[in-house]
């Protein structure tokens, strides 16, 4: 029990002015203390979600519920409030607020360059982990949000500065707008906080990525776990507090459904379990999500419908944006079924307001009552560990609480009272009666007809005299009817004002008449009001959701096929050459058997007569289906991990399938010298992240040479190294720096865990390949010259445009070379570039890829193959496998793919033409034997599109037509990415 | 073991046909056409959509003196070249290109194509293009002999000019000086959002063009560069090229354009055209489409939508030439693939190959001497190994324009062979 806890024991009730402590002077009236006891009765009373009390007692002291049940022995010192026919819920929680927290001041943008060095001293070296920043030091209540707040329901907030990656802790408040923070403030550290998110406040460019934000992590805890074994010589108050902090709970701020399951594999790593903020559409990934184990923190943004009046714009709006908008508000529904926890929160909505609205509509979609509001009440008590304090009704919790009218979740409910802490704050007037019906209305002696209707808090009237209409305004305020009615004919007037009586339904006061003359008036109920028929709550038909949730999802994951294809030409990429009216079966995801005429057995038989079929094209450089390519915060990021960034959602995967590609290296960028871990990876379209990554997959890293790395193409003078001469000191020193630590781990020393020397160490050990970025002779020289001092070799030089000058060099060396079939002339360095390139180093015995680095080149990098018997006259054969097999032994997947030879993985296309030409189609592409692109299935997505686009397109017209809020069509901002893309200045390539 | 022997021959063949054939200077304009020429033997394609066998073409002082088949009975005159075997082709023309006013992208010294000013006619590409860019020369290996070299940003980007890619200087290098005016109309949408100023933008070119004409209607003492410049377009001396994309920023352009006296239009771009082919069609306005090597612009659409969208244009009956402004320079080597990609979407090979030359110099206006074999025009033309639009066949072994035969060496293929020298010499 925390200090702050122990004065709210002591708290005052009643008082309606800031009350002080106990043990405070009091100096301006007589010391007194009020113990009386609260009881609300007759109330049905939502005790917790599962426990309702029908005419129920809820009997309160000193801000805490003392009893609550059906018969509760009321102590003689109660005021007791009879509330019949009204609801009791205890009041909503919201887990991830910034109540009472200001954002810091943005840093200003100063000079051109970016800033990599920490503005700190005696903190962690990265500006963006501040888990000394505790919240509770900078907290002032704000009564008017908490007004807001109370308004919707909310009794507590758990608040924390939205701001870094490690945020520090948060406090937690109840919105007790009577008493003072030492009552309100319900705990001090209630959490610590985490986010993926740079802080606005500072400039250290590092990360630049959300890779980067990821390895920042993990390095971070490895950091702390050192600290904490006392084994720096310095002082860092960062890890300190990280450390202080682990025993709180842990709040991530991930924000939608992939960032959710990378922060938990950070957590994984290290031991925790983070409560997650989710964004909304973990129903994409539900399996993964339920997998994770994770507490979510739900937002309700669910989208506004697009308004697609217009059919010109209609098309800047995506099938995947429709669907968010058709499918996001089952989130929390969907969330439920799958048995995943989680609260709700009013984070991510444009104004408290809309809370409301969402709730109900998520309600609407199917999600239970009972699980919205645990949703608001127990289950964040429970992320919170405050279950004993807040969250339910029961004896010794909170008086937290909210009166209403009916069905809080219903609409035309009335919130009455928030009350927290046992403090009442009114939101609408209990007393307020319902005024509609129909009455005969007599003034004086004349009589009309009154009509009350409108809402219950603003009714209106009508007043008729037989057909005539009058003028009339009402006025219905603190149990006071005031009403004035104009003869717009005759211009009689009257004002009326009476006192609403509990106990009757009829009117009656005072009336004055035109001359001044006062007389009564009295209005007799004949008729109660009937409101309009309520509408079911319109629920648009929920459309499926594909894999990946875009347009050519996947209804369901391709399977393995046996596939016999009968008499094609086969392009083996293997001393076997194209082999005519061949027949090659597929079983089990492998290329089974070569040969003529082969048997179906059970197999589907493919006619490939006059087609060709070949291995599926690998790209050795590519950055399609990536969240980001760069982490360009520091000259070398070893330790960021493309693996963690694969995007499974990028239409790419499915143009480069269309394309006949199967494979490719999802490489880090060219802005560092040293870049980040690879992704080898299958395109299977549909398929989760992990399953795309190859198992057991050979590890690569990108290094990178030459304009991009010293920065030269965008203004940047203030980043080592400016120059080839340093970039050659760059690695030197990083070498020599991690054969320096794996000696000192050698020795047995205790040696602080850094992923960066880990990863150089696994080159120098030869676990690790690189892949080069590399344009002019003289910087692949040297990086040659750098590899063979410190004894290991360069995998491959990519892009490598002068490898054409040093090609003997680099067979002697034993490297590779995966370069652009014929790019050149776009920046200085490549000024001798030349298409004949590859001709030449493959002629010197160097092992030779054409690689596209590019979304658009990389679906036909059979054609950019095919260049290479123009530039330089290759034979066909030899040109093909520069697209197939040589790539697959550039990335040491020969044994696995690459070619088409028996036992190998079943990773093929079916070309309508010769492969080489640029007449040819891929009809079909196969990975694994299973097909993952088909030209007929093509073509019956094309159609399936259009058709869900004009079933979407038709729902959101109807909530347009229908009075709902919509938004402008907008285009996602889709940004096609190359080597330097989010470099601090992108540039092209 | 025996493809590796395969290739190292190929290698060696062409190495000894450069070395052979072209150890001329690079990029040394080729001598006047002294001799006659006639290609015999080969497959002509004429640019017309037609295709002969075993042709006959006869040229002269720059001038195509006979084109038809070799079993004509005619009397063959000079310089006689095989063509067994061999495809003959127009050359291919590049319209809407900043092909010579930009040597290498990154390097600002050498960018000359975006003057500052957002309304500026009269700034002219031709005294600008640089006739000895290396950039320039690599198109002549493959086929591409003909360019337009057009000014680019701002709204009125300026006044291209047409030229030939053979040439010491600019002035020779001109085929038509100042032959047209090129807009870039306003995006109803930015960076994805609704364009707030798009209306007002619009309402700028309007006052523009209403000034430009009014200016042109008396005689001034005071010159306006910028409204003078523009008179050509509306008397149809000159083209007014409009770049848009969007079904609605054609629809706004043209109609802007028609409604303030612009004769000749060209749309350039036209993503959207396909959605507005009877607009098109009505107001006779040709597309310049945008290359087919890009990707479809959302999610949503066909993979291959910009492979196919020429078929569709044409198949509707549109004149459809293909330019790839947007990409680097380099690019602008591969317009023959940009062609070839249209074949199996939709157009036959020579449909596809009209997109590059007849008609293109249709929607240029350089018709009468370019962009096809017939009689009586410009002997600009080349000789192909293989079939020119498809990477594997477009192997250039003659080229000539105005009948003067053309070195195909080119700094890339001296590097080639120099470095093939240096390791063969070990």
């Amino acid at each position: 029990m925390n200090k702050s806890f122990a004065f709210v024991i002591l708290l005052i009730l009643g008082l309606s002015r800031l009350s002080s402590q106990e043990y405070f002077p009091d100096n301006t009236q007589v010391k007194s203390q009020n113990n009386n006891y609260t009881a609300i009765v007759n109330a049905k009373i939502y005790v917790s979600p599962s426990n309702v009390i029908e005419n129920g007692t809820l009997l309160i002291k000193k801000g805490k519920v003392v009893q609550v049940g059906k018969s509760v022995k009321i102590p003689a010192n109660t005021v007791q409030v009879d509330v019949a026919g009204k609801w009791i819920y205890p009041s909503f929680i919201d887990v991830f607020s910034e109540f009472g927290v200001a954002k810091p001041e943005k840093s200003k943008e100063g000079g051109r360059s970016a800033e990599y060095e920490p503005s700190r001293q005696g903190y962690y070296w990265n500006d963006h982990i501040m888990p000394e920043f505790d919240a509770v030091n900078s907290f002032v209540y704000d009564e008017s949000t908490a007004k807001n707040l109370r308004e919707v329901g909310f009794g507590v907030v758990n608040t924390h500065r939205h701001d870094g990656i490690a945020r520090g802790t948060g406090v937690l408040v109840a919105l007790n707008g009577k008493e003072g923070d030492a009552e309100r403030i319900l705990d001090d550290r209630s959490a610590q906080y985490f986010s993926f998110n740079k802080s606005i406040a500072h400039r250290q460019a590092y990360p630049t990525s959300l890779m980067g934000s990821m390895a920042l992590l993990r390095q971070m805890y490895y950091d702390a776990d050192w600290y904490a074994q006392g084994k720096s010589e310095t002082k860092d108050r960062s890890l300190e507090a990280l450390n202080s902090n682990n025993s709180l709970v842990q709040i991530f701020e991930a924000g939608d459904k992939g960032n959710v399951l990378r922060a938990d594999g950070i957590g994984d790593k290290f031991g925790i379990q983070y409560i997650a903020l989710g964004g909304g559409d973990e129903y994409e990934r539900v399996a993964d999500i339920k997998a994770a184990n994770t507490t979510l923190v739900l937002p309700l943004n669910f989208p506004d419908a697009y308004d697609v009046s217009d059919p010109y714009t209609t098309k800047y709006v995506s099938l995947a944006d429709m669907r968010n908008w058709n499918q996001a508000p089952a989130n929390p529904k969907i969330m439920a079924e799958n048995g995943i926890p989680f609260s709700l929160t009013l984070h991510g909505l444009k104004s408290t307001v809309d809370f409301k609205d969402k709730i109900k509509r998520a309600i609407a979609y199917g999600l239970s009552k009972e699980k919205a509001l645990e949703a608001l009440t127990v289950i964040p008590a429970q992320i919170l560990g405050k279950t004993e304090s807040l969250g339910t009704l029961e004896a010794g919790r909170y008086a937290n609480f909210l009166i209403t009218s009916g069905d809080i979740f219903e609409d035309g409910t009335l919130l009455y009272e928030n009350w927290v802490q046992g403090q009442k704050h009114v939101v609408n007037d209990i007393n307020q009666k319902d005024l509609r019906g129909d009455y005969d209305l007599a003034i004086g002696t004349d009589s009309f007809q009154l009509s009350i209707s409108g809402e219950v808090l603003q009714p209106k009237a009508e007043v008729k005299k037989d057909t005539l209409k009058l003028n009339t305004k009402l006025d219905y305020k603190n149990d006071w009817l005031v009403m004035s009615l104009v003869n717009n004919e005759n211009g009689a007037t009257y004002r009326l004002s009476g006192a609403i009586s509990g106990d009757s339904n009829n009117l009656e006061g005072k009336a004055v008449i035109s001359n001044g003359k006062e007389t009564t008036f009295k209005a007799v109920r004949t008729k109660a009001f009937a409101g309009k028929e309520k509408d079911q709550p319109e629920v648009p038909e929920m459309v499926p959701v594909t894999f990946p949730n875009i347009a050519y999802g996947n209804t369901s994951l391709p399977k393995q096929q046996t596939m016999l294809f009968k008499n094609a030409t086969v392009w083996t990429s293997e001393d076997a050459g194209i082999l005519e009216h061949t027949d090659v079966l597929v079983k089990n995801g492998k290329i089974e058997k070569i040969g003529k005429d082969l048997k179906a057995g059970g197999a589907k038989v493919i006619d490939a007569t006059g087609k060709h079929l070949s291995a599926g094209i690998i790209d050795e450089h590519s950055h399609i289906a990536a969240l980001a390519v760069n982490e360009a915060g520091q000259n070398s990021s070893a330790e960021v991990k493309m693996e963690d960034l694969v995007d499974y959602e990028d239409k790419g995967i499915y143009h480069a399938l269309a394309g006949g590609v199967t494979s490719l290296q999802l490489l880090h960028g060219s802005a560092n010298p040293i870049g980040g871990q690879s992704a080898i990876m299958k395109l299977k379209w549909g398929e989760r992240p992990e399953k795309m990554v190859y198992s057991n997959t050979p590890k690569f890293i990108k290094f990178a040479l030459g304009e991009n790395v010293k920065q030269s193409n965008w203004g940047s003078y203030s980043r080592f190294p400016q120059t080839r001469m340093g970039v050659e000191q760059v690695f030197d020193n990083y070498f020599q720096r991690a054969k320096e630590y794996m000696d000192a781990k050698a020795r047995g020393e205790s040696v602080r865990y850094d992923v960066e020397m880990e990863t150089l160490a696994e080159i120098i050990r030869g676990e690790r390949f690189i892949s080069c970025h590399s344009y002019v002779q003289s910087e692949i020289n040297m990086m040659m010259k750098v590899a063979e001092k410190f004894g290991f070799r360069v995998n491959t030089f990519t892009h490598i445009l002068e490898g054409y000058k040093v090609a003997d060099k680099m067979k002697e060396h034993g490297v590779g070379g995966g370069t652009f079939s014929d790019w050149w002339a776009y920046k200085f360095e490549v000024n001798d570039a030349i298409p004949y390139n590859a001709a030449i180093m493959q002629e010197q015995g160097v092992t030779v890829a054409i690689n596209s680095d590019d979304a658009e080149m990389i679906r036909r990098l059979n054609q950019e193959a095919a260049k290479t018997i123009k530039y330089g006259g290759m034979t066909e054969l030899e040109a093909w496998k520069m697209v197939t097999i040589n790539p697959a032994k550039l990335l040491h997947l020969e044994d696995r793919t690459g070619s088409i030879k028996e036992g190998k993985d079943a990773d093929l296309v079916l070309w309508s033409h010769n492969p080489l030409s640029i007449y040819a189609k891929a009809e079909k592409t196969i990975i694994d034997g299973a097909v993952y692109f088909d030209l007929e299935t093509d073509r019956k997505m094309r159609e399936a599109v259009e058709k869900e686009r004009a079933k979407l397109i038709n729902q959101m017209l109807l909530e347009k037509q229908g009075g709902k809020k919509t938004q402008q069509p907008a285009l996602k901002k889709k940004v096609l990415m190359h080597c330097d893309t989010g470099s601090l200045n992108d540039h092209h390539e | 073991m025996k493809n590796q022997k395969d290739m190292k021959l190929g290698i060696k063949i062409w190495v000894a046909l450069l070395v052979v054939q072209f150890s001329v200077g690079q990029q040394t304009p080729g001598d006047k056409q002294d001799e006659a020429i006639y290609i015999e033997g080969a497959t002509a394609h004429l640019g017309t959509g037609e295709v002969i066998e075993n042709s006959l073409i006869m040229f002269q002082e720059g001038k195509l003196t006979f084109v038809g088949s070799a079993m004509t009975k005619i009397a063959r005159r000079g310089r006689k070249i095989k063509g067994d075997g061999k495809h003959v082709y127009p050359g291919f023309i590049a319209p809407s290109t900043s092909l010579g006013l930009v040597e290498i992208d990154a390097v600002r010294a050498s960018r000359d194509q975006d003057e500052i000013g957002e309304m500026i006619p009269h700034i002219r590409s031709l005294i600008a293009y640089n006739a000895e860019s290396k950039v320039v020369e690599s198109m002549r290996p493959n086929g591409i002999l003909i360019g337009q070299i057009t000014p680019q940003g701002g709204r009125i980007s300026g006044t291209s000019s047409i030229v030939q890619f053979d040439a010491w200087n600019w002035e020779d290098a001109a085929v038509k000086t100042d032959d047209g005016i090129h807009l870039n109309w306003p995006s109803s949408y930015h960076r994805g959002k609704p364009n707030e100023n798009y209306a007002e933008q619009i309402a700028e070119v309007k006052e523009f063009l209403k000034n430009a004409l009014a200016y042109g209607k008396a005689a001034s003492n005071e010159l306006n560069p910028a409204f003078e410049s523009l008179q050509g377009i509306f008397k149809g001396a000159q083209k007014l090229y409009l770049n848009a994309s969007g079904e609605k920023e054609i629809l706004d352009g043209v109609k802007v354009l028609k409604e303030n006296g612009v004769k000749d239009i060209v749309l350039v771009g036209g993503y959207e055209a396909y959605k507005t082919i009877d607009f098109l069609k009505l107001n006779e306005v040709p597309v310049l489409l945008r290359h087919t090597h890009m990707l479809p612009h959302s999610d949503d659409e066909d993979y291959d939508l910009p492979y196919k969208l020429p078929g569709i244009l044409v198949e509707a009956g549109l004149l459809v030439g293909l330019q790839n402004s947007e990409t680097s320079n380099f690019q602008t080597r591969n317009l023959p693939f940009f062609a070839g990609q249209t074949v199996v979407h939709g157009l036959s090979k020579e449909q596809a190959l009209q997109l590059i030359t007849g008609n293109t110099a249709k929607i240029l206006g350089i018709d009468e001497s370019y962009g096809t074999l017939e009689n009586g025009k410009s002997a600009t033309l080349f000789i192909s190994e293989g079939d020119a639009l498809d990477m594997k066949g477009n192997r250039l072994i003659h080229a000539f324009i105005d009948g003067r035969e053309i070195s195909l060496e080119t700094h890339q293929t001296e590097l080639w062979k120099r470095y093939s020298e240096k390791y063969e010499g070990k």
